[in-house]
């Protein structure tokens, strides 16, 4: 077997023009998701069924399918239906970015949603009493006691989540984007040489996630502030 | 709060209060009037904590009636957050929100509640942590406190609302033994200064010292309710002495 090391770092920066596409597939997917997934994890705890319900059934649906048949499903999908085609969001729908970013926010809103629910069950139980003792309005037990500490219990879980969507972001290249992993399929079919690039690929990933790896853990660490004797 | 001197700040009447098929409280009666001191015990299981979380309402009773400074407790009370912040509560476990530092957690309700500013809320947060001898902890994370500390701040968290009664639900149990002193401590304090206080112990010997009456729970109802000199030197009822002595000899 050739193996062409010089061949992995000349194809480096050519592999790197597609960062900027992934990266904003990655942000752009993740913090809508997340916003959503906010509202969806207060869904799936309501104690009312009517609300709890649909809340569970997106998860389900979203969590029991491959990604790339979510994102398939949206590219060549939406055309399918008339309505889409004569709404004026037909010109953003059909655009394959913004197809990827649908697909990878619905995905992410539903992991984003359990890992969420976790944390705010996580909650102890004693302190939202000792909030209701003292008067706090349920708004306020939910904002300064819920969240601070559902959001700490929530970040390893999230962290995962992160780079799971990151990688998950290469399904892009499917529907002709060139993110990192298109710009390696198009080096690849004009080298013929696909070992060194999708190693070269795989290193801008690895890159990529340990930026986000460092990020954990310094919210982390801000967040467990308080447990340091 | 509509209530006269004259009038109890705390009446229940015939309360019951039903887990499942459990009956933790059978028909529960108790009037406290303002200033009064009543120190409540009995087996687990008796009702005891059930009784003092109907008064605000962390439990919902379901039959019967219990009025907090005039206000019945119903499902239709509109502002139940009002009634709960003139009653104070501390918890067995302390329950000081730990993503907050000492000071801040004092500083939360009076904030958000009664609308204080920064530097009012900070001062009234101050003046209860020296009450509970600890104002040097204010800028410390509860999880650096000893048992004992937390409950102090608890019980400083709760003051800071200035509520006109304190509930204090078996608040040294979950303490070593050589911190239960400073807790009772405070809590002997509190009540010279005049406070209200209902306290679920075990702690006779603080019974003994500070309660105007001590009241006997067994089985959701209150079998016996007398003041300590009575209670301990002449129980009536023959559960209230055996109770007695497997506390006081053991």
């Amino acid at each position: 077997m050739s193996f062409d090391v010089a061949l992995i770092l000349q194809s480096l920066p050519q592999i790197l023009e597609g960062v900027g596409l992934t990266v904003q597939l990655h942000l752009i997917s993740l913090a809508a998701g997340t916003l959503l997934a906010v509202g969806l994890a207060l869904l799936r705890i309501s104690p009312n069924p009517a609300l709890s319900w649909p809340a569970l059934v997106y998860i389900y649906v979203f969590r029991g399918t491959p990604m790339l048949v979510q994102v398939a499903i949206v590219y060549y999908g939406l055309a399918q239906f008339e309505m889409v085609r004569n709404s004026p969001l037909w010109p953003t729908l059909r655009e394959p970015f913004w197809c990827a970013i649908i697909a990878f926010t619905l995905n992410v809103t539903a992991y984003t949603a359990e890992i969420l629910r976790g944390g705010i069950q996580g909650v102890d139980r004693g302190l939202l009493e000792a909030g209701k003792s003292l008067g706090l309005s349920a708004w306020h037990r939910f904002t300064r006691i819920t969240i601070p500490i559902a959001m700490r219990l929530s970040i390893p879980a999230y962290g995962n989540e992160m780079i799971s969507l990151l990688k998950g972001t290469a399904l892009a290249s499917m529907i002709t984007m060139y993110d990192v992993t298109g710009v390696a399929r198009t080096i690849v079919s004009r080298t013929f040489a696909p070992y060194e690039i999708f190693i070269s690929a795989a290193l801008v990933y690895l890159a990529l996630t340990w930026v986000i790896q460092q990020g954990v853990k310094f919210a982390e660490r801000y967040f467990n502030r308080h447990l340091r004797k | 709060m509509a209530a006269s001197e004259a009038d109890p700040i705390i009446l229940a009447e015939k309360v019951t209060k039903s887990f499942g098929s459990f009956r933790a409280l059978a028909g529960v009666d108790l009037v406290v009037r303002r200033g009064q001191k009543i120190v409540v015990c009995g087996p687990s299981g008796s009702g005891k904590s059930t009784l003092i979380r109907c008064i605000n309402r962390l439990e919902e009773h379901d039959g019967g009636r219990i009025v907090v400074g005039g206000i019945e407790l119903t499902a239709a009370v509109k502002d139940i957050d009002a009634v709960r912040s003139e009653v104070g509560m501390v918890f067995q476990q302390f329950n000081l929100f730990p993503h907050l530092t000492v000071i801040e957690n004092l500083m939360l309700a009076p904030r958000l509640v009664r609308k204080m500013s920064k530097p009012e809320a900070r001062e009234l947060a101050m003046h209860y942590l020296e009450r509970v001898h600890i104002p040097e902890q204010a800028a410390k994370y509860p999880i650096q406190l000893s048992g004992g500390q937390q409950q102090r701040v608890a019980i400083a968290r709760s003051l800071c609302m200035k509520p006109k009664i304190m509930l204090f639900d078996e608040p040294t149990s979950a303490l070593d033994p050589e911190m239960i002193k400073e807790v009772l401590d405070v809590m002997g304090e509190l009540a010279a200064e005049g406070m209200t206080m209902i306290v679920v112990t075990h702690e006779m010997g603080f019974a003994r010292r500070v309660a105007d009456l001590v009241v006997f729970m067994d089985k959701g109802e209150i079998v016996e309710m007398a003041p300590p000199s009575v209670f301990f030197a002449n129980p009536t009822n023959e559960r209230t002495k055996v109770f007695l002595s497997q506390i006081l000899t053991h």
